[in-house]
């Protein structure tokens, strides 16, 4: 049995693949995510991510053309799955309906 | 420059494609160039550079690990492997891994033994739950030159202590020294038993922490209660409950028992404090008051630190708490002997005892040192042996060694295997070393003089076997390994390999080794042999034969003296008796304050002194030089000293005979006699200055009796034993002999006597052992040669010369390395005793003509076999 829930961090990742679409290999994926969030990440910690995300099935990859610019290396290209879009949603449903029974959202919106 | 910009670093390229899976490779290598460049274009080529090491370093991540890496997937089958063709070559060759095997585990057993002693040696007093803070006071006096260091102190000492310095200390306590004493417990004093314990005032209790199983602690403030161990207790009062009852010691004082504490662990200096009783209780005994003074130096101190005190800093505090007060008061001798009192810590008890001109010189802490390194050395020629066996018997493993790398095994893994027999090796011996240390503990135990056990419950211990096995696996095995691994295929293959030159060179170097280290054992036994024999021999100047002591219990004895000596000499059997305050065998009694014409007014004077009754001298049959004996026709003998030679030197007396002694405050004292030198004090030691004085009261402690003939000992025994039960029924009535008293001089050296020849006979047969091996497989290699050789008319003889020689060579070269070594380090033992043998050149002949018998028969016992081997048979082969 794979673990089939999604982490914070996996779910940003997740996010980014579907953002950057035909872009989406693990370098890429890790700059996003700096860029996104100001954090730092290792290209392998992001790798280890996306390998175990394509583990549970809620990605696949191929590998794409050859580029000059990396000596010749092909690079992984990693596409969202249908049960990576699912999760996705799924995620984003519980947040809104937790945020809606939050009081303090619906009382003081914009107070900060 | 250029090239650094345009590539990533290649060393941890490389390191990336080492670990890092193959079908991940391109990709990750893809990214982190690219990510390199990006990096090149912002930032200097070393920020760019350091990144992508970063980047490598978290690519060490489980998923992106190579199967033969990642510790998960081990590749158990090679191991496995690895260890079954370990156990298929000790099988195949029995006689080459017995002596492989054996001579391990005899090294290891004795490297076993060795650590539980050091252990035992280090962890002395170590149980005292307040082992850090725990001193006893030392005292260093001036002695006309001399400096002594000693534990006696004045009872007077510690009540300065406690008021004057009490915020150092938690607990001060005046201690008597450890004695036999008398316990008797019933009506009629029935049950009546002999222990060892001391007076001491109540904060021993806490300073020792007792485990009490009956009663508290503080029971010693009471000063008529005691304490009794676990053991002393059962020994008196059985199954009842001692607690309460009333208890006798000696014949005088009486206290009840207020604890039972657990028995102190044996391996510390208060093991034999068997019972201890109330310091106040000692102060009511008979002539007590004859020793209150500040310069009588009877007693011991004791002291816990407090808390925050540092030890250093305190005895440097506390150095004047005598001379403060003794130096204006001439009775204790006005301060004449610099008296400084200082501390020395627990921990240094049982290892550094050794006091030298008022400093802490050591003590057994060099012994311990001394056991430990030959421990090591002869783990090391177990060592050897095995490199050497196992470099020697590489030609026979040279093929598989060059088929396994046809096949592409690496250099590493060869290694590994290598390694991992050795370990199989080394860990076969371990389990019959344990076997041995448990089959030779109880002997090593009677050796040492210990009760040591192999801490079984331990888990540091089986941790430390384990890295012991380890490490010797390595030491032994890493030289082979690495020898036999580095063979080239090529020419292993096609049998031009002739085993190596720089291998048996090495070879010969360990050997060489090995037979220096038992060399100098050897020469060390003899010595420690010599020594023992040459002190047992010397002339002592008195008679100690069939003289049997009886310690006086009380003063009941002391006050019939005279009756109890005449009902004694009733029995034909005994031909005289006479009491003294110590045994002739161990004057320790020491006296000051003397004075007599002519003596140097800056001479801090010290005598052994003994007194006796009359007939003493006569007794011990001692030779009267000059004047006379003491007699009872003299009255005024009462007031009489007769001095030993060395006495009448250091008093600087041409006449003595005739001259006036004042003895403090008593005197004079005329010198009626000079007797010749007797060795009255420690045999190693030189004669000290002894006078001798007639006595009658307190002082006196043994009734010593010479009986007659050896034939009618028994009687006289039983005859002796009578007289005394009339006389003094309240006590157990013990004798002993004084020839085993004197043989109690040579307990330690004999003990380390026999220790020496342990480890020296281990030694000497471990490196045979090691020389058999080689030898056979010399013989081995020769089998051709040698069968050549006959057939074109070699004798046996030649022959064995031919194989012996290189042996015999290798032994006289460690001989003439040895003796420098061995002649230092026992000139240096030898120099501690002051009456000593002389270092002969015998002794190293003897060392030197035994290694070389024995390694001839060693070596001769393969070489004959072959040599009278018939040529045919070697030569068929082909």
């Amino acid at each position: 049995m794979k673990e089939t829930r999604l982490g914070e961090f996996e779910e940003v990742i997740l996010l980014l693949v579907g953002i950057l679409e035909q872009e989406a290999y693990a370098l890429k994926v890790a700059d996003e995510f700096e860029s996104q969030t100001g954090r730092k990440v290792s290209i392998g910690a992001t790798h280890s991510t996306l390998d175990r995300l394509s583990k549970k099935g809620f990605l696949t990859s191929e590998m794409g053309k050859p580029t000059a610019q990396r000596g010749g290396r092909r690079k992984r290209i990693y596409t969202i799955s249908a049960t990576g879009q699912k999760a996705l949603s799924a995620s984003k449903e519980l947040r809104t309906s937790l945020w809606k029974q939050f009081p303090a959202f619906i009382n003081f919106t914009f107070q900060t | 420059m250029a090239d650094r910009r345009n590539a990533p670093p290649k060393l941890a390229e490389r390191l990336l494609n080492w670990f890092v899976k193959d079908d991940l490779a391109e990709e990750i290598s893809g990214d982190l160039e690219e990510r390199y460049f990006e990096d090149v274009k912002e930032q200097s080529s070393f920020r760019a550079a350091f990144n992508y090491w970063y980047q490598v370093i978290h690519y060490l991540r489980p998923f992106a690990l190579r199967k033969s890496i990642s510790i998960t997937s081990m590749n158990y089958a090679m191991y496995r492997s690895h260890f079954k063709i370990g156990y298929r070559n000790i099988l195949s060759d029995k006689w080459y891994s017995l002596m492989n095997i054996g001579g391990l585990a005899l090294g290891m057993a004795a490297t076993l033994l060795v650590g539980i002693w050091v252990y035992d040696e280090l962890s002395y007093n170590r149980k005292f739950e307040n082992y850090d803070t725990i001193a006893q006071v030392m005292q260093t006096q001036h002695f006309s030159g001399e400096i002594k260091t000693g534990v006696n102190q004045p009872m007077q000492l510690a009540p300065v202590l406690r008021t004057t310095y009490g915020d150092y200390f938690r607990h001060v306590v005046t201690s008597s020294f450890t004695n036999n004493e008398l316990l008797t417990i019933g009506e009629n004093r029935e049950t009546k038993i002999t222990r060892t314990g001391n007076f001491m005032e109540p904060g021993i209790a806490h300073i020792l922490s007792l485990q009490m199983l009956k009663g508290s602690r503080d029971a010693l403030k009471d000063p008529t209660s005691m304490l009794l161990s676990e053991t002393t207790a059962r020994a008196l009062f059985g199954n009842k409950d001692p607690m309460g009852q009333n208890v006798q010691i000696g014949t005088m004082i009486e206290a009840q028992v207020g604890g039972v504490y657990k028995d102190l662990p044996l391996n510390s200096d208060f093991a034999d404090l068997t019972f201890i009783a109330p310091w106040e209780l000692l102060k009511t005994t008979a002539n007590f008051e004859d020793r209150v003074g500040w310069g009588n130096n009877w007693f011991q101190t004791y002291v816990q630190l407090s808390d925050n005190a540092d030890i250093t800093q305190v005895s440097t505090l506390i150095k004047d708490a005598k001379y403060n007060h003794i130096k204006n008061d001439t009775n204790a001798g006005g301060g004449d002997t610099k008296p400084v009192v200082h501390l020395h810590p627990m921990e240094k008890w049982h290892l550094y005892s050794r006091f030298e001109n008022g400093l802490n010189t050591g003590g057994a802490i060099e012994r311990v040192w001394m056991f430990g390194i030959i421990g090591i050395f002869i783990l090391l020629l177990a060592c050897i042996n095995f490199m050497n066996l196992s470099t020697a018997k590489s030609v026979k493993r040279a093929r598989e060694v060059g088929i396994r790398k046809t096949i592409g095994s690496f250099k590493n893994q060869l290694v590994f295997q290598f390694l991992s027999e050795s370990l199989l090796v080394v860990a076969l011996a371990f389990v019959f070393s344990l076997l041995l240390v448990l089959a030779g503990l109880l002997f090593f135990n009677d050796l040492t003089g210990k009760m040591m056990v192999l801490p079984y419950t331990n888990a540091w211990f089986w941790l430390l076997c384990v890295l012991f096995i380890f490490c010797t696996g390595c030491v032994a095995g890493s030289y082979p390994a690495f020898y036999l691994s580095s063979f080239r295929p090529v020419k292993v293959l096609k049998g031009t390999f002739g085993g190596g030159k720089g291998a048996s060179n090495l070879r010969r170097a360990l050997v060489v080794f090995q037979f220096t280290i038992s060399v100098v054992l050897i020469i060390g036994t003899v010595t420690v042999y010599r020594q023992i024999q040459h002190v047992k021999e010397r002339p002592l100047g008195y008679d100690k034969n069939q003289i049997v002591y009886v310690p006086i219990n009380g003063p009941e004895v002391r006050n019939r003296f005279e009756t109890i000596r005449s009902e004694l000499l009733l029995s034909n059997n005994l031909e005289e008796v006479a009491a003294s305050d110590v045994l002739v065998t161990g004057t320790v009694v020491t006296n000051s304050g003397f004075d007599w014409k002519g003596k140097d007014p800056a001479m801090n004077e010290e005598f052994r002194t003994l007194r006796s009754t009359h007939g003493f001298g006569e007794m011990i049959d001692w030779e009267i030089k000059e004047g006379r004996d003491f007699s009872r026709d003299f009255k005024s003998d009462s007031l009489a000293f007769v001095i030993n030679e060395t006495a009448a030197s250091y008093m600087n007396l041409k006449n003595p005979v005739g001259e006036m002694v004042q003895w403090g405050s008593m005197g004079p004292f005329k010198i009626v006699g000079v007797a010749k030198d007797m060795v009255t004090n420690s045999p190693y030691e030189q004669i000290k200055p002894t006078i001798f004085t007639l006595h009658y009261g307190g002082f006196l402690n043994f009734i010593n009796i010479k009986i007659g003939k050896e034939e009618a000992t028994q009687e006289a025994l039983a005859h002796i034993e009578k007289v005394f039960q009339k006389h003094d029924p309240k006590s157990l009535f013990t004798y002993h002999f004084l020839e085993e008293q004197y043989a109690r001089n040579f307990i330690d050296e004999e003990r380390m006597g026999k220790l020496v020849t342990f480890f020296a006979l281990l030694a000497i047969f471990i490196s045979c052992l090691g020389i058999l091996g080689l030898s056979v497989f010399v013989a081995e290699q020769r089998t051709k040669e040698i069968g050549v050789r006959k057939v074109l008319g070699a004798s046996v003889l030649s022959l064995w010369k031919l194989l012996t020689r290189d042996f015999v060579v290798l032994v006289f070269i460690s001989c003439c390395i040895a003796i420098p070594i061995g002649y230092y380090y026992m000139n240096e033992w030898i120099r501690e005793y002051s009456y000593r043998t002389e270092l002969s050149w015998w002794v190293f002949a003897v060392a030197v003509i035994g290694t070389l018998a024995i390694t001839l028969l060693t070596v001769s016992f393969q070489s004959i076999k072959v040599a009278v081997n018939n040529p045919v048979k070697s030569l068929k082969t082909e």
